[in-house]
């Protein structure tokens, strides 16, 4: 009897004796006799299912769950209806391999198809793909879609989340091709530094929306700027906030892409999550990866498939324009039955909630004296503050009370509030907040 | 069936949320939203009747045998499952201070420990989403290694024919130029080309070990030399790492760096697609560059170590992979090896006196590859038209028309988590299929009979691409 | 298989028409397109693009194949057929109305045969 393994010690051996083979040493004959491992690896025993659980339960108690989080950059702890839970633990979706045999895959093509067409609705492009690895990954890739023989520079703001500003850096170091940083001012895109960047060899734009900062940026003059400097606009947006913002297909971009974690996954130390990208139909066939579309069957009915399979990699080898060939198929599924269960008015409802909590959070902020919040105009669930003190000492007293502060980034600290935290919790941390910084003045 | 938004009713819907308990506030009018939201409105009842729907069309492991080659469709334990859903790792901020997060930190170094050893390298990166993931970052640090070595002219990296698609894509992704070389009648590495292909300008191999047919290169240690000595790299492409853990280490073989995929190896569902984990070990000389995140070291991004995604990778992914590997342990991973291999093996025997097997040996290692070139010029009967049968019996079909060197392939791999009895139905069924089609194959053109749908029209598909659901004009 | 008398070949199997204001028109030959089945996509170059011959001048798609189209001559993209990017199926109906490419400033070509050279030369590939 071995782990997973159903067939016994005897009838392995009946197995070898019925192909003549006398030991399963016989299978590895072509591997050389000096690099043939002589010793078990240097691993512990293998263990009962048991004694796993009380390993792996012990491991999970050393990590400390907050009450209430007020840090986002990148990660956002959203509220996720039970049901999500229990239609995405389906062993039927959980088990099976990406599609590629349509007859007997009816159901989990229907289902990314159900989440392209959603993906497709949020932003207002034209068409979607199955799903990238996370938003900093189908940022680089969109950068990747844009470029052609004579332009070939990325540009991308600096008011942008630095992971994915790391991610496209790398993926342009790999092609071999140029990013240049836009500067920001006063916590947005510098518009006029836009203008002179956006030169003839510069192929794409990307800015993210809400920043880094939380705050909204004017995207539709951004794209008009970068369109009349013959470059693609490439839109990194909150799915939260594209409940309630101006869409990147209203604000005139060519590529929208964005990390989907919020749409019903949790925070997870960062994985795994789901990188969305829509387009325009004039840029369909040069998305990545998997994309489902609807066809008819030999008898007529309507039937889904794997569809435009000649952009990929395993056709074309190394003329693709991306190697990517999964995609996060059980978290697209998890984001669209969490728009289903929510709904049109559920996720406006998420996404009000969040903004007006964060901004109930801000003001009681701002009354403290010394703290000084940065952001000006428009901005949703995200915001920077300065302190009077060190942010450590205030996170620390935050801790303490069973509350995660805001991210400490190099003009303060950035803070983040959900639909999950109440008003009660905001007073709580406000209220410590205000305490550490009298104490300290 | 219908779509969900087929079924939608304006007006439906579930109380998720409590009324909101601060002051509201709206964005300015020129920053909103302008179209309608069109997203599903359903009860719960409705949603969860049309996901259980869906799932019933769908085919997963525990649906039945799965022997898709190249993508190790082993038994996905539950108890993984359920230490990936335990709140004390759900719910944990990526950016949460290091102390509230020694965990996490333990299941990262304990997955090292086991990978490391496994593999024979030294250090790790889990930040890779996938496999072509991996691949994208094992390339990277081949090339920002020769870059430190002042070495700018080592633009070709070598992939031979019979390579996984991803190989060569990868490789252009990190920047080079692919060098395919031919396979030799054995279906390994012809290392008179492979001579004849290196040089000042080689950054490197890559290669799977066993290779796509199934057979284990017995000139793997004078390929990985040859590399060496013309001052490239040996890249392993891990997709095969089920032949091999416990009996023989990349790190032993020459290699340099390895990516290995958690979702085929290490037992983490598929997911229909996704998320996996690609992690990407390697040898000491090449750890300087492993990826990092830099809102974590508190950078702006512009500079610094390589990234490839946000934060540290598919953690929940690897949690359950390493859950698997403290269940297996040291003699559980090569038990699980020989397993598979011997899977493998006893189903080609039970195969091949009827469908010739390509570049067959007297063994294969934990896959094969069947040729039905014979059969389709006697029959007309293809590769396609018996894997679309195998769909009436409730098996998934095996990889079909891969790899590329093979004509008319099929690509088995059953894996060690399949008992004899799956394997004997399976192989009855196949030779089942084979006198069908020397008797009547006509039939099996348009195979499948009883499934979900009929064959698909993909050509339609592809020429008039209808890519998502199009309300009615109202 | 057909093949049109007026029409020149290459062994990679396109057609070249020689126009009388001395471009030159090329598509892809009656036995390529069965050979490659339902077109679903052309990648074809721009107007204006140089092309070289023996190199690709743009690609083809069937469902689970792409196949590089080689320029048969060198020269400047004078006109590109734009009909075909939203009808590939034109390459199978009427493989030799569906034109690809017009080639303008024509500087050289490949070895070119003729209607009953290139019938043999396909007899002799069978």
């Amino acid at each position: 009897m071995g782990h997973y393994i159903p067939s016994t010690r005897e009838e392995q051996q009946a197995m070898l004796s019925a192909i003549g083979a006398e030991s399963p040493a016989a299978f590895f004959a072509d591997v050389p006799e000096s690099v043939l491992l002589k010793e078990p690896l240097n691993l512990p025993s293998g263990k009962s299912e048991l004694e796993v659980r009380r390993e792996v339960e012990g491991m999970s108690r050393l990590n400390k769950v907050f009450g209430t989080v007020l840090r986002g950059a990148g990660a956002y702890q959203h509220y996720i209806p039970s049901i999500v839970k229990y239609i995405t633990s389906k062993e039927e979706f959980v088990t099976a391999y990406t599609p590629y045999q349509a007859e007997m895959s009816q159901g989990i093509l229907q289902s990314i198809f159900e989440y392209q067409t959603m993906i497709c609705e949020l932003t207002g492009m034209d068409a979607s793909n199955a799903s990238m690895y996370d938003g900093a990954s189908a940022a680089a890739e969109a950068v990747a879609m844009c470029r052609d023989r004579k332009r070939s520079v990325a540009l991308v703001s600096a008011t942008t989340h630095p992971d994915v500003v790391a991610t496209i850096r790398t993926y342009c170091y790999g092609a071999g091709f140029e990013m240049r940083m836009v500067p920001e001012k006063d916590g947005r895109t510098d518009m006029e530094a836009l203008a002179e960047a956006v030169t003839s060899d510069v192929c794409c734009f990307y800015v993210q929306q809400p920043n880094f900062y939380g705050n909204f940026e004017d995207c539709t003059a951004l794209g008009e700027v970068v369109h009349n400097g013959g470059a693609k606009y490439i839109m990194g947006c909150n799915p939260m906030a594209l409940a309630l913002m101006k869409t990147p297909a209203a604000c005139g971009a060519d590529i929208a892409v964005g990390e989907g974690q919020p749409l019903g996954m949790p925070l997870a130390y960062g994985g795994p999550y789901l990188g969305f990208m829509a387009a325009t139909s004039a840029m369909t066939r040069k998305l990545p990866g998997r994309i489902v579309g609807e066809t008819k069957d030999a008898d007529g009915n309507r039937a889904y498939v794997l569809t435009l399979q000649a952009r990929e990699q395993h056709i074309r080898r190394e003329k693709a324009s991306s190697n990517v060939c999964s995609n996060q198929a059980l978290c697209a599924l998890t984001a669209a039955v969490y728009m289903s269960t929510m709904g049109p008015e559920g996720v406006k409802q998420a996404a009000g909630q969040s903004m007006s909590k964060a901004h109930y959070f801000a003001d009681l902020l701002a009354a403290v004296p010394g703290v000084t919040v940065q952001n000006q105009g428009a901005w949703f669930h995200e915001f920077v503050t300065t302190l009077p003190v060190p942010a450590e000492k205030v996170l620390d007293a935050l801790a303490e009370k069973d509350i995660l502060g805001g991210l400490p980034v190099k003009d303060g600290v950035l803070w983040c509030v959900t639909e999950v935290v109440s008003k009660a919790q905001l007073d709580k941390a406000a209220a410590i907040i205000r305490e550490v910084c009298a104490a300290c003045n | 069936m219908q779509l969900i938004f087929e079924k939608s009713r304006q007006g439906r819907g579930s109380v998720l949320l409590p009324a909101c308990d601060v002051p509201e506030v709206a964005l300015p009018e020129e920053l909103q939203r302008e179209e309608a939201l069109r997203l599903p409105e359903l009860s719960e009842t409705e949603i969860s009747r049309h996901y259980t729907a869906l799932a019933k069309r769908a085919h997963g492991v525990n649906d039945g045998f799965y022997p898709l080659g190249s993508c190790t469709m082993k038994y996905n334990p539950r108890i993984d499952e359920e230490m990936a859903a335990l709140p004390g790792f759900t719910g944990i901020h990526p950016l949460q201070p290091a102390d509230t997060v020694l965990g996490c930190k333990q299941v990262l170094d304990t997955a090292k420990q086991y990978l490391c050893e496994a593999t024979g390298m030294d250090d790790i990166t889990f930040q890779p989403a996938a496999g072509a993931h991996g691949e994208f970052t094992g390339l990277l640090l081949m090339k920002a290694y020769h870059e430190a070595n002042g070495d700018f002219n080592r633009k070709k990296i070598i992939i031979p024919d019979a390579a996984h698609g991803t190989n060569p894509a990868s490789a252009v992704m990190a920047g080079f130029t692919v060098v395919t070389i031919p396979s030799n009648e054995h279906g390994c590495v012809d290392l008179d080309a492979l001579r004849a292909s290196v040089g000042e300008d080689t950054a490197g191999l890559m290669l799977t070990n066993p290779n796509t047919v199934g057979i284990f290169d017995p000139n793997i240690l004078e390929i990985t030399e040859i590399i060496h000595q013309a001052g490239g790299l040996n890249y392993y492409d891990g997709a095969n790492f089920n032949a091999i853990m416990g009996v023989v280490r990349p790190g032993d073989m020459g290699f340099d760096v390895v990516h290995l995929n958690l979702h085929k190896t290490f037992a983490t569902p598929h997911g229909g697609g996704g998320p996996g984990s690609g992690p990407v070990a390697c040898k000491a000389i090449l750890a300087p560059y492993l990826p990092a995140s830099a809102i974590q070291n508190g950078q702006d991004g512009t500079e610094g170590r390589l990234q490839l995604k946000a934060f540290y990778g598919n953690f929940l992914v690897v949690l359950k992979a390493m859950t698997y590997m403290l269940t297996l342990g040291a003699e559980g991973i090569r038990n699980a090896c020989e397993g598979a291999v011997l899977n493998a093996n006893y189903m080609m025997h039970g195969l091949k006196d009827v469908y010739p097997v390509a570049y067959a040996g007297d063994h294969c290692m934990h896959e094969f590859v069947l040729t039905l070139e014979e059969l389709k010029k006697e029959t007309g009967v293809s590769a396609l038209d018996v894997a679309k049968s195998l769909i009436d019996h409730d098996i998934h079909p095996p990889t079909m028309y891969f790899p590329l060197i093979v004509h008319e392939a099929l690509m088995f791999e059953p894996t060690e988590t399949e008992s004899r009895e799956t394997l004997d139905e399976a192989i009855a069924v196949m030779r089942q299929l084979y006198q069908m089609a020397c008797e009547n194959g006509e039939e099996m053109h348009h195979a499948p009979h009883h499934a979900q749908i009929k064959r698909p029209d993909e050509v339609l598909a592809a020429r008039q691409p209808v890519l998502r659901y199009q309300w009615e004009q109202a | 298989m057909a093949t049109l008398e007026n029409l020149k070949y290459t062994k990679s199997h396109e057609w070249v028409l020689e126009n009388a204001d001395g471009t030159v028109t090329v598509g892809l030959t009656d036995y390529a397109q069965q050979e490659l089945g339902d077109l679903v996509f052309v990648n074809l170059p721009a107007a204006g693009d140089d092309v070289t011959a023996g190199e690709p001048l743009g690609d083809v798609e069937s469902v689970k194949a792409v196949s590089d189209v080689f320029c048969p001559v060198s020269g400047v993209v004078a006109e590109v057929n734009e009909e075909l990017l939203d009808a590939p199926q034109l390459i199978n109906e009427q493989p030799y109305e569906a034109w690809l490419i017009k080639v303008e400033s024509v500087s050289g070509s490949e070895e070119l045969l003729s209607a009953a050279e290139y019938e043999a030369f396909i007899a002799q590939g069978e």
